[in-house]
């Protein structure tokens, strides 16, 4: 039942792919500016700018561009990078571990540490405790990303020096990043364990598995828990391509290589083959995120593996 | 088996429940009825000891179940009567199963817990007791999902959870409401045969005057938190005594008959938050006196039970 519904789920992924990679071509081409400009030196004629028009195809109809790209894609080409002059694949493949490093571990980061205290906060009868968590939960999905980088490098990197100011060298250069990413996340996750455990909390059955002596402790990690996790795996599955690509400003700040940093930077310079490549990359890893969740959600669900799509 | 003696049950400042008494013997089924609202969940929620859940506490009374008192009882101990000598049935069998889980380990966890029998002979009970209820295959229900199953047949789930590590006492919080008519009544039916084969005794909380006429051998009649009339079921139904008992005699539909119409009871149940003064009926009755909205009348013996009125008597 699970493999079926895996198989017409991945199904449905071949559709959504096609519309995204024509959304991604066409954002791309139909925005101001000319990637020429950049790679262009200041009083070159008129023929050294179409022969670099004619090498790109950029001469040609979109819908041959488009084809182009996409055939080429097919066969692990994605182009190649008009200003920084390399195949955009390899730009990717060495940015990517960076985001996948960061990424990963913020992703673990947030899920352990806010099922544990959305877990704590909706299980206590303490107030101070409920107090200290809502604080929290406020803080971490209002602050915003760039500004608490700020902070945590003046503390713990220029005041403590615990912590690199900057760079990617080696696991202490994580932290920083990783926390900052990762409150957010923790909050949000803590947000949405703690609503779903107490709305579960409030259902008929929950009486009734008191009403047959079961201890509060089974009760919650046997029957509670699996029931707030199925809106917990849908968030922390959306935030899968969010933390790959979102982490912009943070790879940013600490002055991280990353999918995010090189999309900024090609954007700016109005490189269409890293644009697309790397918008193509993040979309993937959103469209893989949301795959996750929905069989994660389904193995956990009989009511969903049922339904027929 | 059973006594609960002024029983007074709050949340926070608000007391929807008081004064509250009854006793139930072994085998025998005591019906609670009353419309919605006047705290018949809230005695059954009180005897199961469950009434922390919700944020609520007994503030008065006792609870004495087989010469033990429940009210003073610390949770550890309680919770090896709850499910153990203590069964409840909930309400709405839509809800009362967890549905990420198969049928066989929701009921097997009872008797694991209670009975301290491992796996595969839970198993067999469980099996064993879904039989009983008069469920086909009972084997393969067991690796079903609660919503592969119709409400009535989670309704016997629910029934065999709590008949699982065979308790002396099961308290049925609206066992039918939810279900429909033809499915009430095998419900209801299996009930009663139940009590009858286990010699077990019930607590059958319902609306329906009618169910409790079949059923049940003493009756307690409740009216915005206090029980107002009660006595055994004969009794009760041949010569009620208070007026509202008599309404809801009165609106027990009596046959087809064309000049026969169904009969109500003007106004409506006072919430908790404006119980009025003195007797709690005296808006909604014929009978009401001044003395009925300054004092609020006690118990006074009737043929085998008690009567909360001023001017108890047969209808005129």
């Amino acid at each position: 039942m699970l493999l079926r519904y895996i198989f017409f789920r991945a199904l449905m992924l071949i559709p959504v792919s096609i519309s995204i990679s024509v959304v991604i071509f066409l954002i791309v081409h139909l925005l101001p500016g000319d990637p020429i400009d950049n790679l262009i030196r200041v009083g070159s004629s008129t023929e050294d700018r179409k022969t670099l028009v004619l090498k790109y195809g950029l001469d040609q109809p979109l819908a041959v561009q488009y084809f182009r790209w996409i055939g080429a894609i097919f066969q692990g080409d994605f182009g190649e990078a008009i200003v920084l002059r390399r195949p955009v694949a390899d730009l990717i493949a060495q940015n990517l571990p960076y985001s996948l490093r960061l990424g990963g571990a913020a992703f673990a980061f947030s899920s352990i540490a806010g099922i544990t205290l959305g877990t704590i906060s909706a299980t206590t009868r303490s107030a101070i405790v409920e107090i200290i968590m809502r604080g929290f939960i406020l803080l971490g999905s209002t602050v915003p990303g760039f500004w608490l980088a700020l902070l945590m490098i003046l503390f713990f990197a220029v005041q403590l020096q615990w912590f690199p100011v900057s760079g990617a060298k080696g696991w202490s250069s994580l932290v920083l990043p990783v926390l900052t990413i990762g409150f957010g996340g923790v909050a949000l996750v803590a947000r949405v364990t703690r609503v779903a455990l107490l709305d579960v909390r409030r259902e008929d059955f929950v009486t009734l598995l008191h009403a047959k002596g079961l201890p509060s402790r089974t009760i919650l990690f046997r029957h509670l828990m699996p029931h707030a996790m199925l809106p917990v795996v849908t968030i922390l599955a959306l935030r899968i391509g969010w933390i790959l690509g979102g982490a912009v400003t943070v790879e940013f700040v600490f002055g991280r290589p990353g999918l995010g940093s090189l999309l900024i930077r090609a954007i700016g310079q109005r490189d269409y083959p890293v644009v697309q490549g790397c918008l193509l990359m993040l979309a993937l890893a959103v469209m893989l995120g949301t795959l996750i969740g929905d069989v994660a959600q389904a193995a956990m669900d009989p009511r969903i593996r049922e339904t027929k799509k | 088996m059973l006594e609960v003696r002024d029983l007074e049950v709050a949340f926070g400042q608000i007391a929807p429940l008081c004064g509250v008494s009854f006793a139930l013997e072994k085998g025998e089924t005591l019906g609670i009825v009353g419309e919605s609202g006047s705290g018949k969940s809230l005695t059954a929620m009180s005897v199961m000891g469950l009434l922390p859940l919700s944020g609520g506490r007994i503030t008065a009374g006792s609870i004495i179940f087989d010469g033990q008192e429940l009210t003073k009882l610390p949770e550890a101990a309680y919770r090896k009567l709850r499910g153990g000598r203590l069964g409840l049935i909930t309400q709405n069998p839509m809800t009362s199963l967890d549905p990420l889980q198969k049928i066989g380990p929701q009921v097997d966890a009872v008797a694991r817990l209670h009975l301290g029998i491992t796996g595969q002979q839970a198993r067999a009970r469980t099996i064993e007791i879904l039989g009983t209820l008069r469920i086909p295959e009972p084997a393969l229900i067991c690796d079903r999902y609660p919503h592969q199953m119709s409400g009535g047949m989670k309704q016997r789930i629910v029934i065999a959870g709590a008949l699982a590590a065979d308790p002396d006492l099961l308290v049925a919080d609206e066992p039918t409401t939810a279900l429909d008519v033809t499915v009430q009544a095998q419900i209801i039916r299996l009930l009663d045969d139940l009590v009858k084969e286990r010699a077990l005794s019930l607590v059958l909380i319902t609306h329906d005057m009618s169910v409790v006429a079949q059923t049940c051998d003493r009756v307690v009649v409740m009216y915005a938190g206090r029980a107002i009339e009660q006595g055994p079921v004969e009794a009760i139904f041949a010569e009620p005594q208070h007026p509202y008992t008599q309404a809801l005699i009165g609106c027990i539909p009596k046959g087809l008959s064309e000049d026969e119409h169904l009969v109500g009871i003007p106004g409506t149940v006072p919430t908790v938050m404006n119980y009025p003064k003195g007797c709690p009926f005296h808006p909604r009755c014929i009978r009401a006196e001044d003395i009925c909205t300054k004092t609020s009348p006690s118990l006074l013996p009737r043929v085998d039970g008690a009567v909360a009125c001023h001017f108890p008597g047969a209808a005129p």
